[in-house]
């Protein structure tokens, strides 16, 4: 396991952690529910702009341009940023990032600190370095709030409480809040999380959030949201700490007339989030006095080195991906034992990790069937199975010699020479007299990870070729 | 016009193991005007190797193909999948290639370069249809095949709901993450039966061989069968089971 907190210490590799998580009913049931739901609403609000595909293109275009300037942007938004009264601080990784943003928080005197949803901070073990310097994170969006409140871990981008139906989140919150929710009524349980933050939004000296965009020109940060949460935390406390990926970047505020098409649409399928909070470096007399910009590395120029992976960094985390895909679907996000779950989750951490040798990161791109739904509806463009294969080839590379490479190699063999081919098919061609049912139910490993749910077809008497060879050839 | 010459890409999968497949493709396209050639030299497009992160054995397969194809007016694979390989993973390997960008899957090939819709095929059972992720995805085969099954004769198409939801194959997946690909599986299956179809018809065998495995040892009584061979099917010689 290594030291890069984007994959949880101690998660097993995923086939072992989707076998439990396949097996729980209820788990299944709040997934299917929850995923079909917000696809299908997407699909609908995908429908209604007749030049989608044309966003996707200008999005894909604005996210390579700023990828392969990003030297450039940086510098740019350090400048805007600091020009308008803001501190930049730049973070090689989780460790630096942690470290800044405690002593940021102690030097405001404070003890606690309120949070907006942000996956940075989630990415980096941002609430537990805080904790263990003796600093409470309050997280304030309702899902995190669920994860935080049950002591557990997310499993979705936008959506980390997805696995929860409502009588699990009425179970957690009276176990965990003073003003104890009477029912499972979704306004009941929006009611008791209302009133469980109120008070923090209102004592908070301290906001840590992380960003959608920053326009490098201007210097201005960009959080989208639906809840009002973030609103509060950006405008109330004294103090406001962004934690930001490099890669969030976009140049001009013009360009974020396509991203606040693609990403709500993609992400919670409306037309317009409710909360779009946009904010450059401080205003006298008016919310937060003093604003830290924390531009975060934490593995991201080591995947941009990369000519095929680099494209996981236009990911918006918008979520698309995670609803149409039929792995998450059945096995929920914690099986990909990453804050980052999913097919894009399966792309981007093992980039952030970026070691092969880590058993579990180099299982994730191997968890997908690689049917190509999540490039479809990915906003950005981002070919998903591509960036799969690519990394299969490196967890191949790191992995020498195996059972596996031996056999590919020997298939290899076979293929090259249709003469050795047809011979091997006629050996091969023997089972038949082995399974005279025509089908065959148990084969030794690895064939028995086919045929413990699955029959196979015994093999004909003749192949094509030998057929095409008697009548044809 | 003189007849195109068509180069037959089995695939190593119905090669080995659905020649009756392969032998519909020629009957098809014979019957459709076509000349048929089968290059012995053929194995394998190299997708498993490819997918499962295997590039070399791939890259070696990929110059194969485009020797062993070279010089057909066209090239037609009974798989969305293979098909998608060969011409959207190939030139990366190998660079480009005639071979390459002249290889069609078989429902493609029909509608798109020879224009029919109505193969004067018979096939009187209720027949329901999956589309794979790679004929859909890679290809964008769209509705094609659907139009040719429609203008069969005798057949009762039944739809297939969540058609378009990936049915867990997924090459080596199905072996590496076994359990989830089983619960793919059996979401399709459920699918599958309730429609009520007797046959389950697909243009991938890969795909076939394992929503087929799966209802092969429920017992369902459903049979898989692969597009070619129900548009191959007519009246004078009707689709019959190999054994």
């Amino acid at each position: 396991m290594g030291s890069n907190p984007v994959t949880w210490l101690g998660s097993p590799v995923f086939p072992k952690a989707a076998k439990a998580a396949l097996a729980d009913t209820q788990l299944r049931r709040n997934l299917r529910k929850a995923t079909h739901t917000i696809r299908d609403k997407r699909a609908k609000a995908v429908a209604e702009l007749p030049d989608w595909e044309q966003l996707r293109l200008a999005g894909e275009a604005i996210k390579d341009d700023v990828l392969s300037n990003l030297d450039t942007y940086l510098e740019r938004i350090e400048a805007a940023v600091t020009a308008r009264g803001g501190v930049v601080h730049w973070a090689r990784d989780a460790r630096e990032a942690n470290e800044i943003v405690l002593r940021l928080a102690r030097e405001a005197g404070t003890d606690e600190v309120v949070k907006v949803k942000s996956m940075a901070t989630a990415e980096i073990g941002l609430n537990e370095a805080l904790a263990a310097g003796g600093i409470r994170a309050i997280e304030t969006d309702l899902a995190e709030l669920i994860v935080q409140l049950g002591h557990d871990r997310p499993s979705h981008i936008l959506v980390p409480a997805i696995h929860r139906n409502r009588s699990e989140i009425k179970e957690i919150f009276q176990r965990e809040m003073a003003e104890k929710p009477v029912s499972d009524e979704p306004r009941e349980l929006a009611e008791a999380a209302r009133r469980h933050l109120r008070r923090k939004f209102l004592s908070a000296k301290v906001a840590v959030s992380g960003a959608n965009f920053g326009v490098a020109d201007t210097g201005s940060i960009v959080v989208v949201e639906s809840e009002g949460n973030g609103r509060m935390c950006l405008t109330l406390p004294e103090v406001l700490i962004t934690v930001m990926g490099i890669e969030k970047l976009v140049p001009t505020w013009q360009d974020l007339e396509v991203f606040l098409q693609l990403l709500p649409r993609s992400s919670t399928a409306e037309r317009m989030n409710p909360y779009t909070s946009v904010w450059t470096g401080v205003t006298p007399g008016d919310g937060p006095q003093q604003f830290h910009l924390v531009l975060l590395d934490n593995g991201r120029t080591d995947a941009l080195a990369d000519r095929v992976g680099r494209q996981a960094l236009r990911c918006i985390r918008c979520s698309a991906c995670l609803n149409v895909c039929p792995v998450y679907e059945r096995t929920g996000g914690q099986a990909y034992g990453s804050v980052y779950p999913g097919p894009i989750g399966a792309i981007l951490s093992p980039q952030l990790v970026n070691d092969m040798h880590d058993k579990q990161a180099a299982s994730l791109p191997y968890a997908s069937s690689l049917c190509g739904a999540c490039y479809e509806v990915c906003p950005v463009r981002i070919n998903i199975p591509e960036v799969l294969v690519h990394l299969r080839a490196e967890a191949v590379e790191a992995k020498g010699r195996t059972p596996e490479s031996v056999g590919m190699a020997a298939l290899g063999w076979l293929f090259a020479d249709a003469r050795r081919y047809e011979n091997a098919q006629k050996v091969g061609s023997l089972a038949r007299h082995l399974a005279p049912s025509g089908r065959i139910s148990s084969l030794p490993w690895p064939g028995s990870k086919w045929t413990s749910t699955r029959d196979v077809p015994t093999p004909p008497a003749e192949s094509f070729r030998t057929w095409w060879r008697k009548n044809r050839g | 016009m003189p007849a195109p010459r068509v180069g037959l890409f089995a695939t190593c999968l119905t090669d080995t193991f659905y020649p009756s497949t392969a032998r519909a493709v020629v009957r098809l396209l014979e019957r459709l005007g076509c000349h048929v050639d089968f290059p012995m030299d053929q194995t394998c497009c190299g997708q498993m190797h490819y997918n499962t992160g295997y590039r070399d054995e791939a890259r070696s397969l990929a110059a194969k193909y485009a020797t062993v194809f070279a010089g057909y007016d066209a090239i037609v694979a009974p798989s969305g999948s293979c098909g998608g390989m060969v011409r959207e993973i190939h030139p990366e390997l190998h660079g480009t290639s005639d071979a390459f960008v002249r290889t069609y899957e078989l429902s493609e090939f029909i509608v798109d370069v020879l224009g029919v819709t109505d193969v004067g095929a018979y096939f009187p059972h209720r027949v329901t249809y999956h589309p794979t992720c790679h004929s859909l995805r890679m290809l964008g085969v769209g509705d094609k095949p659907l139009s040719l099954l429609r203008a069969v004769r005798g057949l009762d198409l039944a739809e297939l709901p969540a058609a378009e939801t990936c049915c867990g194959f997924g090459g080596t997946f199905a072996v590496k993450n076994a359990d989830t690909s089983t619960a793919m599986l059996g979401d399709k299956m459920r699918n599958v039966l309730n429609t009520g179809a007797e046959v389950l018809c697909a243009g991938d065998n890969s795909c076939l061989m394992h929503i087929g495995g799966g209802l092969s040892r429920l017992r369902t009584g459903v049979r898989t069968v692969h597009l070619a061979e129900i548009l191959a099917s007519t009246e004078e010689e009707p689709w019959a089971a190999t054994p």
